[in-house]
């Protein structure tokens, strides 16, 4: 692999940069693999990443359906943070956000991550008391984050509209100064090069049709490009997870919806934090780009269509101009859809399934962007060892039959 | 935007008056007592998540603020039919293989596809 950097850009810029090195090969399958990762997308191939890289197991293909990182990676809203009120929660999202500290030098790709904080603001009293739960266990479990009233709110984000006349007044908000974002398809194509130059082989318009079962033992996948064997395949297909579980001869406890997200058009530089609301529902970042990211709450019916309706965004951006009503004539740009799949207790699943073998790692509804070097790097482990992850353990599918759920539902502060 | 006909109402309306509701005909066990672990877990958490035809319960909740089921395809997001609580659908999965997917039906078609006195126990 070509390493990249200011050194090598200099080098390049004086070749007018026509040998730069491919980013990773486009190799053939091959008829057997060590392990199958399913899913070419952020988590997925954090997870060949880490295969390669923890555990010494390069014999590795990832199959994807379309192309790397072009499905919810490619439609989120970038957020990473880590101030989940439960314990397991906050231990695999804070797992993650460290290794986001050290992600870019890691997989010698600069991904941006931007570490400029994240406000979760509180409207009622209610909020704020929950507020206060949550940074105290935050605070227990290692996590930064601090309670902040209405007037630092203001300190942090001038243009936010701190007033009493709003409809519902901020009257503070928890803040994680750790937390941020990072540039979501830097992130896949970062992970996809360094898996790439481990030898992992990733293996792109190519759609699993059906699992190779023996005595409840998955040995093999069905593709439209030919049958692969191998022993041990990991599902990291977001909204899919569940069409994959029934080709396997199970169900998950998921719904898919659509999750929409929108940009605007670029502005100069106006807010350099993240800002989110449960109570008015929505949540706003600026690009380095310049333009507004901003996403809010599912649509609430079932859909695989990438897409949905006009009045989940028109409800979005009411939120964002109830707390920016400086951004109301603010143009948008781009809206998208992308399909989530939504667990009952909004906490992901990474588990063994009733088939040997075959692994799943599903479930991050909304939140799945943060996670992915975390997700990446436990479940890894769990395909390595073929038992959970210690992090990975209290996720376990198990958990809709024994009632130890790990309710994130609101706790987290976010908009699910 | 969906336009959706309530059958209660009989006319269509739009989607902003309605709220999903999720995954129709689930029937509580007659005994949550006596439920296995599995049967409970089954019952609260798992449900279909079919990428296509799907029969999902729906309340016109700033209309009639009556429940009723809609059958609809989760990829074209075409609405197949509407019908009343304690009805079964007419298009299902299995009944519908033969249609194309994104057939646009008439508003007069999918107001006839309502069954009329059908026997079904729902919540």
């Amino acid at each position: 692999m070509q390493r990249y950097s200011g050194f090598g850009l200099v080098k390049h810029a004086l070749r007018h940069h026509e040998d730069w090195q491919r980013q990773w090969r486009n190799p053939e399958p091959k008829t057997q693999y060590d392990a199958i990762i399913i899913g070419g997308g952020g988590h997925g191939l954090a997870t060949a990443y880490y295969l390669a890289k923890e555990h010494g197991i390069t014999n590795v293909a990832v199959l994807e359906k379309g192309w790397l990182g072009g499905g919810n990676t490619a439609r989120n809203t970038t957020i990473v943070r880590s101030n989940y009120l439960w314990d397991e929660a906050a231990a695999l999202y804070e797992h993650s956000l460290k290794l986001w500290e050290g992600l870019s030098q890691d997989i010698n790709y600069n991904v941006m991550f931007s570490q400029r904080g994240v406000l979760n603001l509180g409207h009622t009293l209610q909020d704020m008391r929950d507020i206060q739960r949550r940074v105290n266990a935050n605070r227990l479990n290692g996590v930064d984050s601090e309670v902040l009233d209405a007037k630092g709110v203001q300190e942090i984000v001038p243009i936010i509209d701190g007033s009493k006349r709003a409809r519902y007044p901020i009257m503070g908000a928890s803040w994680q100064p750790r937390a941020g974002v990072a540039r979501h398809d830097a992130v896949a194509w970062g992970f996809a090069r360094a898996a790439d130059a481990y030898g992992v082989d990733l293996l792109q318009n190519t759609e699993v049709t059906g699992f190779k079962i023996l005595d409840g033992r998955v040995v093999g996948v069905h593709t439209n490009r030919g049958d692969i064997e191998t022993r041990t395949v990991g599902c990291v297909t977001a909204g899919n997870s569940g069409v994959l579980a029934g080709m396997a001869g199970f169900k998950l406890p998921l719904e898919s919806h659509p999750l929409q997200a929108l940009v605007s058009e670029p502005m100069k530089p106006i807010l350099d934090t993240v800002v989110m609301s449960n109570a008015v529902h929505g949540y706003i970042s600026q690009s380095d780009k310049g333009d507004l990211v901003i996403g809010a709450g599912i649509d609430g019916y079932n859909g695989y269509g990438q897409r949905g309706s006009y009045a989940t965004v028109e409800h979005t951006l009411q939120a964002i101009v109830e707390m920016f009503p400086i951004f109301s004539r603010v143009r948008m740009n781009r809206q998208w859809g992308g399909i989530v799949d939504t667990c009952p207790d909004a906490c992901p699943i990474l588990s063994k399934t009733p088939v040997k073998g075959l692994f799943f790692n599903c479930g991050w509804g909304t939140g799945g962007f943060k996670a992915t070097p975390g997700s990446g790097h436990v479940f890894a482990a769990t395909l390595a060892k073929g038992e959970p992850h210690p992090l990975a353990a209290p996720f376990s599918i198990d958990r809709f039959h024994s009632g130890a759920l790990i309710d994130e539902h609101g706790a987290a502060g976010v908009a699910h | 935007m969906f336009h959706i006909y309530c059958p209660y109402c009989e006319e269509y309306r739009e989607e902003e008056e309605f709220h999903p509701k999720g995954q129709a005909h689930l029937s509580r066990p007659e005994d949550p007592d006596d439920c296995s672990d599995e049967a409970w877990g089954d019952y609260l958490f798992f449900r279909d998540n079919p990428r296509g035809i799907h029969h999902e319960m729906w309340v016109h909740a700033q209309g009639c603020r009556k429940f009723f089921n809609i059958t609809r395809h989760t990829v074209t997001y075409e609405i197949l039919e509407t019908y009343k609580m304690g009805e079964q659908p007419t298009i299902t999965a299995e009944t519908n293989t033969a249609r194309p997917a994104a057939t646009a039906s008439s508003a007069d078609d999918r107001a006839a596809t309502e069954v009329k006195g059908a026997q079904g126990v729902q919540a």
